[in-house]
C-alpha cells in the first residue's frame, strides 16, 4: 500500500483535514527538491548531505503513512553514499515510489 | 491544574524540515501554546538569544549548525542553559539519545511524533520550567543577582575564599531618635524609600548589598563576581547615594518632614568571602580586617563631620586629582594603630 490510510486518518483527525491539505502541499512542494538533493549529493559525493537528505525523506513519508517510501529513505540513511552509488541504479526505487506517493496524497487531500 | 488560567507558553520548534515545522507547530498551538519557529539551529539560537521562550523543540539533523551545536551552545550561556530543550529526531541509534541527554536535552521524542506523547512531554517540561524559575525568582528575591548568579555558576558550598574588594558601610545618622518621633508605618515607608534609592545607586556601580540591619547597610564591591575598579566603584556610588539622600530630603522638607543625613565608610583590601551559615540556612558574606576597618570608618563619620570617609587602599584607588582630602592618622575604636583617613570633598 503506498499510503497507510489508518496514519493519514489519524494524522487528519489530530491536525485537522484543513490542515492536512496544507501539510501536503508543503511536502509536494519539498519532497522534489529532496529528490534533488539526492542525485546531487550522489553525483558530488557529498555523504553527509545525502545521509540527512534520506533521513528527511524518511521522517516526512512516516508522518503521511508512506511507509514503503519510508522504508526505501531509511535504507539509503542507513546504507551510507558509497554503498549506495555502487547499485545499479541507486535511486531509481525512491523516484518511482515518490510518484506514486505523490499521485496518492494529491488524491487524498483534494 | 487548569491550563487555561496559566500564562500561555511561548515555545520555539528548530526544524529544517518544512513539513516538521508545520506539523509540530500544529500540534503545540493546537495545545494551546504560542509557537515560533526556525529552519535551522542558526536561526533558532539567534531566536532564543533575543526572545524569551519557555520550552525548545530541537531537531538533530540540520543544516548550517546541527541540534548537537545548538545544545552545546545553549550549555555555555548562563541565560540560556536552564531553558527546557526537547529534541525532537528519527536519529537511529540509542547513543544519539544518550548524546542529547548528555548534552542536557531534558527529553527525547522520536519522529514522527506521536501528539499524546508530545502533550504529556511538553506539559511535564513546561511545569519543571515554571518551579526553577519559580525557585530562581525566590533566590534573586533573597539574595542578590550577583550571588544567584555565583551560586548558578560555581554551585553552593560553604566557606570562603580570599578576594580583593571594597567594602562599604552606610547608615542613617540619629535614625534611633527619628523611629521614636514618628510613627513606625512612616519609619517603614522612609526605609523602603531610603533602600530603593541606596540600592540603585550600589548596584548600578557593580556593587553587591549584602547586608541590611535597621538603617544600615553593608556592600561589596568586587565580589562574588569581580569588578574592573572596585575603589572606584564604591566612591562613585558613595557620592550618588549621597547625592540620592539630597533628593530624598528635597522632598522630606517640602512635605514638613525632618531631613535625613547618612554617613559612608569605605575600605579596600583582602576579604574572606564566601557563604557562612548551615546547608539549610546560609549568606553570602565578607569577613576580615578590611570589613571591620570600613565599619569603623563609617562610625567615624560623625566625628569627622564629613559624610564620606575612606581608607590609604581606596585613595590609591583613585586617581591623583580625585577630591579627597587626608584627614592624616586616626586612631579608630577598635584598632591598635591609627590609620590614615581620607574625606570625600563633595560638590557644594
Amino acid at each position: 500500500m503506498t499510503i497507510d490510510k489508518k496514519t493519514f486518518t489519524a494524522l487528519q483527525e489530530m491536525a485537522g483535514a484543513d490542515f492536512v491539505v496544507e501539510l501536503v502541499h508543503a511536502f509536494l512542494e519539498e519532497a522534489p527538491v529532496m529528490l534533488a538533493s539526492l542525485t546531487s549529493s550522489l553525483a558530488e559525493g557529498d555523504a553527509e548531505k545525502f545521509r540527512r537528505t534520506a533521513h528527511s525523506l524518511k521522517s516526512n513519508s512516516n508522518t503521511f503513512g508512506a511507509h514503503e517510501l519510508a522504508a526505501i529513505a531509511k535504507d539509503l540513511e542507513l546504507s551510507g553514499l558509497e554503498k549506495v552509488r555502487a547499485r545499479p541504479d541507486p535511486l531509481g526505487a525512491v523516484r518511482s515510489e515518490y510518484q506514486r506517493v505523490a499521485v496518492a496524497l494529491k488524491e487524498l487531500a483534494a | 491544574m487548569n491550563d487555561a488560567a496559566r500564562r500561555q507558553a511561548r515555545l520555539l520548534v528548530v526544524d529544517d524540515n518544512k513539513v516538521n515545522r508545520l506539523l509540530l507547530t500544529r500540534g503545540l498551538e493546537q495545545q494551546g501554546h504560542k509557537v515560533a519557529s526556525a529552519e535551522n539551529g542558526r536561526i533558532g539560537l539567534e531566536m532564543l538569544r533575543k526572545e524569551d521562550f519557555d520550552l525548545v523543540l530541537l531537531d538533530m539533523e540540520m543544516p548550517e549548525m546541527d541540534g548537537f551545536q545548538v545544545l552545546g551552545e545553549l550549555v555555555k550561556d548562563t541565560k540560556l542553559r536552564d531553558l527546557p530543550v526537547i529534541v525532537t529526531s528519527s536519529l537511529e541509534g540509542v547513543e544519539n539519545v544518550v548524546r542529547c541527554i548528555e548534552l542536557g536535552a531534558e527529553d527525547f521524542l522520536t519522529k514522527p511524533v506521536n501528539p499524546i506523547l508530545l502533550k504529556a512531554r511538553v506539559g511535564a517540561s513546561l511545569e519543571k520550567k515554571r518551579l526553577r524559575d519559580m525557585q530562581k525568582e525566590l533566590v534573586r528575591r533573597f539574595a542578590t543577582s550577583e550571588v544567584a548568579q555565583d551560586l548558578a555558576q560555581s554551585g553552593f558550598a560553604l566557606g570562603g575564599r580570599h578576594v580583593e574588594c571594597s567594602v562599604m558601610f552606610s547608615d542613617i545618622r540619629g535614625f534611633t531618635k527619628m523611629v521614636e518621633s514618628q510613627p513606625p508605618d512612616e519609619t517603614i515607608e522612609l526605609l523602603n524609600t531610603y533602600y530603593t534609592l541606596m540600592f540603585d545607586a550600589i548596584s548600578g556601580r557593580g556593587g553587591v548589598v549584602n547586608q541590611m540591619v535597621g538603617d544600615g547597610l553593608m556592600a561589596i564591591f568586587g565580589a562574588p563576581l569581580p569588578i574592573p575598579d572596585p575603589a572606584g566603584s564604591a566612591v562613585a556610588a558613595a557620592r550618588e547615594m549621597i547625592e540620592m539622600v539630597d533628593l530624598l530630603n528635597f522632598d522630606r522638607e517640602a512635605a514638613g518632614k525632618a531631613s535625613i543625613r547618612i554617613g559612608i565608610g569605605i575600605a579596600t583590601g583582602d576579604v574572606v568571602a564566601g557563604y557562612t551559615g548551615t546547608h539549610q540556612r546560609a549568606t553570602y558574606t565578607c569577613v576580615g580586617d578590611t570589613v571591620n576597618l570600613a565599619a569603623r570608618l563609617e562610625t567615624h563619620t560623625k566625628e569627622a563631620q564629613r559624610p564620606i570617609l575612606v581608607d590609604a587602599a581606596t585613595r590609591a584607588g583613585l586617581p591623583a586629582d580625585a577630591a579627597v582630602e587626608p584627614l592624616g592618622d586616626v586612631q579608630l575604636k577598635g584598632k591598635a594603630a591609627p590609620v590614615q583617613v581620607f574625606a570625600l570633598v563633595l560638590k557644594p
